[in-house]
């Protein structure tokens, strides 16, 4: 028996993750290019940066359905190419090698080691090469170290060994690198602790003592077997090692790092030997000069002929270069010199192009360019020996000044979204489609984004036109031109013909009839013209403009005119072929005969009906005419007939029929490129009254439509251009709005796309010298675009905020957005002041030394009025820098108004409250902690609520009042003309007094640990616990005082964090640990809780558990990989059925779409289980195992897997389909797959 | 008797295999400290936690990093006094 749950749901992933978790630079395709590897959440993808491309590509992209560790690179000797080594959650050892031909990475090597999961004795955390691609040393945070032999067998196959193992239990690992030994045996440097003696002694003391050493570990080929080779102790707080290039001549070892200390370090080495650097650190009014820095990212670049140096970033973001002095191989000194300042990075890559690769850590990732290698500029240049080996002995700090970038200049931007920390989805400007708006970054780098579905055009030029135009036109004058001469305007009576040159005038003697209204204009055989109006045809001969000018010159005129009574209401044409359709229903049909003039077929087409549309397709390459005709009639079908003679010999005979929902208002044929095994197929376009388009397959042989798309557009007719998108054919399709119809570079199937760009009635391509683009007016406005690329089909709005943004709350009637920032460990305004003042005076700084006072003394004017974007906000810990920001993201596209926050408060929550008993006025109130900490617990010294009055529009807040509170309220909610608040684990309701927040009714301990979210519908209310998900809570106004009784709670610990209810019995949300669930209240339990207005039933019911008396069922489970921050019920598309919308902390934006039928549930179910075989993740995780990381996955089909089906190749595709139960054909089941995104999302 | 040799070697196997792998003498001390280190390197080891925590704390993700692995030294405190 089966049974199905009664709902299900289609996971997909909008958007993917941006958060890099790290980044290496490599030659992946054997082109002796370099490239960049890059893994985003659970995706691979490879990035090429070129400055031919003025920037970035990304060439491959791949979901692997794993938790991505670690990733590594690594070539065999005399190999041209390098392979990549990643480590997953799925407890194998996987390596690939990238095909560029085939776009796809091939699974070298599979090994497993260990259980799945990410565990702290599994490999894997840790990941190192032998940079000769001997040997790769996979370790585990404690205790685990596994080392795996490459050799190469043959000329291409590269084996692998069985794992040798180099264990050492009690120990911690710090960080893992293989050393440059040239071709000697492969040693690796771990940093590890060893912590089994502080686990003894109950004194304290050993923990105290705990040293961190430097290891080396030797893979001896000959024996093989790996051995612990040497110790020594190193800093305590060393965390990060780096390469030091070895080899004849080289010096070998590794830079070791940590606080306050960049030391050089090698095998064997006394303690003399040692180099060790202090880390510079800024100076300033506002900086701490007793804080020390730590290196959080690096990279080593090797110039030809064996120079080397290394770029270093701290903590603060300040990259720093370090160079060796090491004349054959003896390291006599090492040098630091300040280079620029770039936002902390995960992973910094340089290339060998002079390119700066920075994957950001918040924001987006920036390509800089290299200008100079730091040596031309005048910082201070630090060398070993002012400073101990030890760093526990004294010596004087160095000091810099940072300053703008100098070495480097940012070249490019991928956008990214990491981190979200809040979202809302909604339609503030009346658009067809709503907006996302969200708020990301961290720090100084945080930003206001709003994105929509829209492809981004690049606007060239903009003109009046002396009146009205309805149409417009481009067209060549002979077939062999390059570029179009003239524009052709259909203005309401009369034609306009423009000649493109140096400037774009008014043709004259160009031989068009301008006193009537056009229909059509088409570069006509070798050297002629035609217009098509609505009385006949002219054939203009032999159009030139000899000067140059406007003024042209024309051969003969041929007139065709149309029988009496009947005017021309349809037409299409291409080079060697027109159609017209006539007012009585006839279609006549030309062709160009042999000296280049108009022939009308002897037959035509006599409909009972009247035509709306006609379309003929570009004559294909090498063929003398276009093979069918499309017809769009009145009775809503479309009629495809013949153009070229069929079997018998006979054209213009209907050859298949397509019936329509609506009438047709235009029609195309195009050529579009496609995963077809040709490359490209001919696709038919209909578009319809009511705004929906239809793109079918076209066969060229029997004219017949095929694996049909539908997708609604806008509420007005489509009507279509053909036009030429990023180099290839599209679809411009015009209705309310314009959209692009083009076939995806990434994936290779079907897009619609609406532009980024103001609506317009009619558009045409545009060829010329400059450059290629479209053509569109509106009204008496003409203007000129360009559609340069169509890889990303998102388009961003970016306002920058000052601080960590928590909370956003939006005034919808106002168009506003109230944003509530807060950071930790930052230096509020008022003390950066304080402190400036201080330093300007000339008075004393407290901590004040001798460099900082020295240089102020020299007249130096304090470089602090740095821009905190890229410097960042100065840190001071403990302290909390807090604000409440308006934006208007529409008019003013900018923060309005700041309130900052003072007394070392932050705000953690934000609400926006029309009070019922202030009359409705509208009050934003915000919940603020005072003094928060969160190491080693969370800790507070009080909490409140802040009221302040909206004022101007929503524009302005001034505060009101603030009431005191036992706890921070992390949650707050408008709650029936009140405002209810979550306050440590109680659920209060409170209304607005003259001086605080008055309580009216309240829950204690409503939820077990905190209560972070609220949500409500009706009496309802769904308090989220932190640790303990969720509890519902019924409100009972009709008793006094009024009582808030928790009734249902769930089963599970979710760490909530965020919420959305889906229904009134039902509620979404998402955890900490990345998933996403679904729970739905019991109906009898829903229907009790509502019953009586006292609820003193609900008083009476025995607790369960020592919790609420009833548990909520779970009704959906999907681990998702990202913490989700927002989840919102919403539609996304113009027309679209509601789905559930999430954004996750590391940029995913993703939906949740409810299947419609059960068949295409059951359809996609089978599928997705024989992808899980056919198509395994290439991490070598189980997808099934993958999704129920936590907890089993339950009615979520995985969207992401479902469209690796279009990618898969087509034999693979039709065994698969033809294995399914249902009678599923293969265009059907790729056209559902294509609905899910085309019908609910983008 | 063989059979319980044979689960006794088992476990043993287990026990250095998988760090925390119980047995009759467990502590709590250790029962504890092993939860907390299991916890502690979880958050390491997924990018999103650790990611999340940073945004808290509001530090570089490598400082988070260090910061949870140094905690996994003595994750619960000094180890109780010996009893004999």
């Amino acid at each position: 028996m089966t049974s199905f749950s009664n709902m299900a749901l289609y996971a997909l992933t909008v958007q993917q993750p941006s958060a890099t978790q790290q980044a290496i630079s490599g030659d992946f395709t054997g082109t002796n290019k370099q490239q960049i590897l890059t893994a985003n959440g659970s995706r691979l993808a490879i990035l090429e940066v070129s400055r031919r491309h003025k920037g970035f590509k990304e060439i491959f992209s791949q979901h692997v359905f794993g938790i991505i560790r670690h990733i590594e690179k690594f070539r065999l000797a005399g190999a041209t190419k390098d392979l990549i080594a990643i480590t997953t959650d799925s407890g194998r050892m996987v390596t690939y090698e990238y095909l560029p031909d085939e776009q796809k990475l091939k699974t070298l090597h599979y090994e497993t080691f260990g259980k799945s999961g990410i565990r702290r004795v599994i490999p894997g955390e840790y990941l190192a090469v032998d940079p000769k691609g001997r040997a790769i040393m996979v370790a585990s945070i404690e205790k685990n170290k596994l080392v795996y032999i490459l050799t190469r067998s043959g000329q291409t196959d590269i084996s692998i060994s069985s794992p040798l193992e180099a264990h050492k239990p009690q120990t911690l690992v710090y960080y893992l690198i293989g050393l440059d030994v040239g071709y000697d045996n492969p040693v690796f440097a771990a940093l590890e602790l060893d912590f089994s003696q502080s686990d003894q002694d109950s004194s304290g003391q050993a923990y105290n003592e705990v040293e961190k050493e430097l290891v080396y570990y030797e893979l001896d080929l000959g024996l093989n077997h790996v051995v612990r080779k040497w110790s020594e102790t190193v800093d305590r707080t060393s965390n990060m090692l780096f390469r030091v290039p070895g080899g004849p001549d080289m010096p070998s070892g590794v830079l070791c790092c940590g606080e306050d200390n960049i030391s050089y370090r090698r095998i064997y080495n006394n303690a003399s030997e040692v180099q060790r650097l202090a880390i510079p650190r800024r100076e300033g009014a506002t900086e701490d000069p007793n804080r020390k820095r730590i290196i959080v990212a690096g990279t080593v670049y090797t110039l030809k002929g064996g120079e080397f140096f290394y770029l270093l970033q701290t903590d603060d973001g300040d990259a720093f270069k370090v160079t060796f002095d090491a004349p054959g191989g003896d390291v006599n000194n090492i040098k630091i010199k300040y280079f620029d300042t770039l936002p902390i990075a995960s992973s910094i890559c340089l290339l060998k192009a002079g390119f700066v690769y920075c994957a950001c850590e918040s924001g987006d990732r920036i390509l800089y360019e290299l200008e100079s290698l730091g040596e031309e500029t005048d910082d201070p240049v630090f060398e070993s020996s002012q400073f101990p080996a030890d760093p526990l002995a004294p010596y004087d700090p160095p000091f810099f000044r940072p300053r703008p970038l100098t070495n480097l200049t940012a070249v490019e931007k991928i956008a990214s979204m990491n981190p979200i920390m809040d979202m809302e989805v909604a339609n503030l400007t009346m658009e067809d489609a709503p907006q996302i708006h969200t708020v990301c970054g961290t720090g100084a780098r945080s930003t206001f984004r709003t994105t929509r579905n829209a492809l981004d055009v690049l606007d060239l030029i903009e003109s009046q036109l002396p009146a009205q135009a309805t149409s417009v036109w481009t067209t060549k004058l002979t077939a062999e031109d390059e570029y179009d001469t003239l524009i052709v305007l259909s203005l309401l009576s009369a034609t306009l013909v423009l000649k493109i040159g140096e400037d774009v005038d008014e043709a004259t003697n160009a031989g068009f009839i301008t006193d009537t209204t056009t229909l059509g204009v088409q570069q006509f055989g070798e050297y002629g013209v035609i217009q098509i109006h609505s009385r006949g045809v002219r054939h203009i001969h032999g159009v030139q403009f000899p000067n140059n000018d406007a003024a042209g010159e024309h051969g003969e005129l041929t007139d065709w005119h149309t029988p009496p009574h009947r005017t021309i209401v349809a037409c299409a044409s291409n080079n060697r072929q027109v159609a017209i359709a006539l007012s009585s229903g006839e279609i006549y049909y030309f062709e160009c005969d042999s000296d280049g003039g108009l022939a009308k077929a002897d037959e035509e087409i006599s409909l009972d009906c009247p035509v709306n549309c006609l379309a003929i397709p570009d004559v294909p390459e090498g063929s003398i005419r276009a093979f069918f005709m499309a017809v769009g009639c009145g009775d809503q079908t479309c009629r495809v007939f013949n153009l070229s003679p069929d079997m018998s010999g006979e054209i213009l005979r209907s050859v298949s029929l397509l019936a329509l929902s609506a009438q047709p208002s235009d029609i195309s044929i195009s050529y579009m490129y496609d995963k077809s095994p040709r490359g490209h197929s001919q696709y038919l376009h209909v578009g319809l009254r009511s705004g929906i388009y239809i793109r079918s397959n076209l066969d060229e042989m029997t004219g017949e439509a095929y694996s049909t798309r539908r997708r609604f557009l806008g509420p007005s007719p489509v009507r279509f251009t053909r036009v030429i998108a990023a180099g290839e054919p599209a679809i411009l399709a015009i209705t309310s709005r314009p959209w692009l119809s083009y076939t995806d570079p990434r994936t290779g199937t079907f897009a619609t796309t609406p532009l980024n760009y103001t609506p317009f009635d009619s558009a045409w391509s545009f060829e010329s010298a400059q450059f290629k683009g479209v053509i569109c007016i509106r009204g008496d406005g003409l203007r000129i675009f360009a559609l340069d690329s169509i890889a990303d089909n998102t388009t961003h709005e970016t306002i920058p905020l000052k601080y960590t943004p928590r909370k956003l709350v939006g005034f919808h009637e106002q168009q506003v957005y109230y944003v509530v920032e807060s950071d930790n460990n930052t230096m509020d305004p008022k003390t950066i002041d304080l402190l400036r003042d201080q330093l300007n005076n000339g008075a004393k700084n407290e901590d004040g030394d001798l460099v900082m006072n020295g240089d102020v003394a020299n007249g130096h004017h304090p470089s602090d009025e740095l821009p905190p974007v890229e410097f960042g906000h100065p840190k001071a810990p403990g302290r909390w820098a807090s604000c409440i920001q308006v934006i208007d993201p529409i008019n003013e596209k900018a923060v309005v108004n700041t309130v900052e926050l003072e007394r070392n408060q932050c705000a953690v929550s934000a609400a926006l409250v029309a009070f019922e008993s202030r009359s409705d006025e509208v009050f934003l109130a915000v919940g603020v902690a005072t003094d928060l900490s969160f190491t080693p617990t969370y800790t507070y010294k009080s909490g409140s609520i802040h009221l302040y009055k909206v004022l101007d529009d929503g524009r302005r807040l001034e505060f009101y009042h603030e009431t005191e509170l036992s706890a921070p309220p992390l949650a707050l909610l408008a709650f029936k003309g009140k405002l209810v608040a979550g306050v440590g684990r109680d659920l209060v309701l409170f209304d607005c007094g003259m001086k605080s927040v008055l309580r009216k009714a309240q829950a204690v301990n409503c939820a077990a640990t905190r209560i972070v979210d609220l949500k409500t519908q009706g009496s309802r209310l769904i308090a989220s616990d932190q640790q303990h998900s969720i509890t519902y809570v019924v409100h009972k106004d009709l008793i006094h005082p009024n009582r808030l009784i928790p009734f249902v709670e769930d089963t599970v610990a979710r760490w909530t964090t965020c919420t959305d209810m889906v229904d009134y019995d039902t509620v979404v949300g998402g955890d900490k640990f990345g998933n996403l669930w679904m729970v739905r209240c019991p109906s009898k339990v829903s229907e009790a809780s509502d019953e009586t207005e006292d609820g003193q039933h609900l008083i009476q019911d025995r607790a369960f558990l020592a919790g609420a008396p009833n548990r909520l069922d779970l009704v959906m489970h999907y681990f998702a990989n990202d913490i989700p921050v927002s989840i919102q019920k919403t539609s996304l598309i113009a027309g679209g059925e509601k789905v559930i919308f999430w954004a996750g902390l590391q940029g995913t934006l993703g939906a949740l779409i409810p299947f419609a039928s059960r068949r295409s549930f059951k359809m996609f179910q089978q599928l997705e289980l024989a992808l899980r075989t056919e198509d395994k993740p290439i991490s070598g995780r189980d997808h099934l195992a993958f999704r129920s990381y936590y907890i089993p996955v339950k009615s979520v089909i995985d969207g992401d897997l479902i469209e690796r089906f279009l990618v898969v190749s087509r034999d693979k595709k039709e065994s698969i389909v033809a294995r399914m139960e249902g009678n599923w054909d293969l265009a059907e089941v790729e056209e559902q797959i294509w609905n899910m995104r085309g019908l609910y999302a983008f | 008797m063989a059979d319980k040799l044979r689960a006794q070697q088992q476990l043993e196997s287990l026990q250095a295999r998988y760090v925390g792998t119980g047995h009759a003498d467990t502590t709590k001390f250790e029962w504890t400290s092993n939860i907390a280190r299991d916890s502690l390197s979880s958050y390491i080891g997924h990018p999103p936690m650790l990611q999340y925590m940073s945004i808290g704390l509001g530090q570089p993700k490598e400082k988070t990093r260090i910061m949870l692995l140094e905690r996994m030294i003595q994750p619960v405190g000094q180890p109780p006094e010996p009893q004999d």
